[in-house]
């Protein structure tokens, strides 16, 4: 299921040195739990995105682990600290082996 | 002894009474389980964790909570009522002040969402939040 999964991404442009912004993330994924049955009452087997992980100039910010239970189109809104000038960079882990990724700069004034 | 319309209601609402009494302690102990192999055991007090969720939630599929964790390196969330408890597992980085997450989650019916941080010094925080659902969100 790794058609129309498009990865969108909110981030200040710029901001000043150690300032916390604020940072939020949507990936279009239908999130199928598993638990759900089609007409014919077979089970429809899980897809998902097991693993959101957000970097900063390669220091980590948060790495989430989702199951089942979280809602199709996936949403997470965090904080991050920016000591400089660099790249956010967002990771998603599909079930069936793709990877999305997504990258943001933000400038330090 | 025949089956009236109104003795099978009776049937019916004393089944979900019933139903409603005996399951709960074992869903219950299925997310305690799963607790368990986040803590390793270890008590899990009350402290500055706090989980958000709307008291009612119209439909289960997509509940937004929020959990605030000030010193926490981990904090992983639970639905107590959902057929697999596991919701999701935070780890904060290094460039994470606040220790803050918002997100979207699927109750399958009223329930407790659970969340268990644990803290720098290793020690364990739990906090919970009753949701009702209206609609359940784990489909047929």
């Amino acid at each position: 299921m790794a058609d129309n999964v498009k990865p969108r991404v909110r981030v200040p442009k710029s901001a000043s040195a150690g300032e916390t912004i604020t940072i939020k993330t949507l990936i279009s994924h239908t999130m199928e739990s598993g638990q759900r049955k089609d007409k014919e009452g077979n089970l429809i087997p899980r897809s998902i995105i097991n693993r959101f992980v957000v970097d900063f100039n390669g220091e980590n910010v948060i790495d989430v682990t989702l199951e089942p239970a979280i809602s199709t189109n996936p949403y997470f809104q965090f904080d991050a600290t920016v000591p400089e000038t660099g790249e956010f960079t967002f990771t998603w882990y599909d079930d069936d082996g793709s990877v999305y990724t997504e990258s943001k700069s933000i400038d330090v004034a | 002894m025949e089956l009236t319309r109104r003795k099978a209601l009776a049937l019916g609402s004393g089944a979900l009474a019933a139903y409603g009494v005996g399951i709960l302690p074992a869903v219950a102990s299925l997310a305690d389980d799963e607790i368990a192999k986040v803590t390793g055991g270890a008590e899990a007090a009350a402290g500055e964790l706090t989980v958000t969720a709307p008291e009612i939630a119209e439909n289960g599929n997509t509940v937004p909570i929020e959990i605030s964790a000030p010193g926490a390196v981990m904090v992983a969330i639970f639905a107590d009522g959902n057929p697999t408890p596991n919701v999701a597992t935070f780890k904060f980085g290094p460039l994470n002040p606040t220790r803050m997450a918002a997100t979207r989650i699927r109750l399958a019916s009223t329930q407790n969402v659970i969340a268990i941080a644990q803290m720098e010094d290793g020690s364990f925080q739990r906090a919970q939040a009753e949701v009702k659902v209206t609609i359940g969100g784990c489909g047929g």
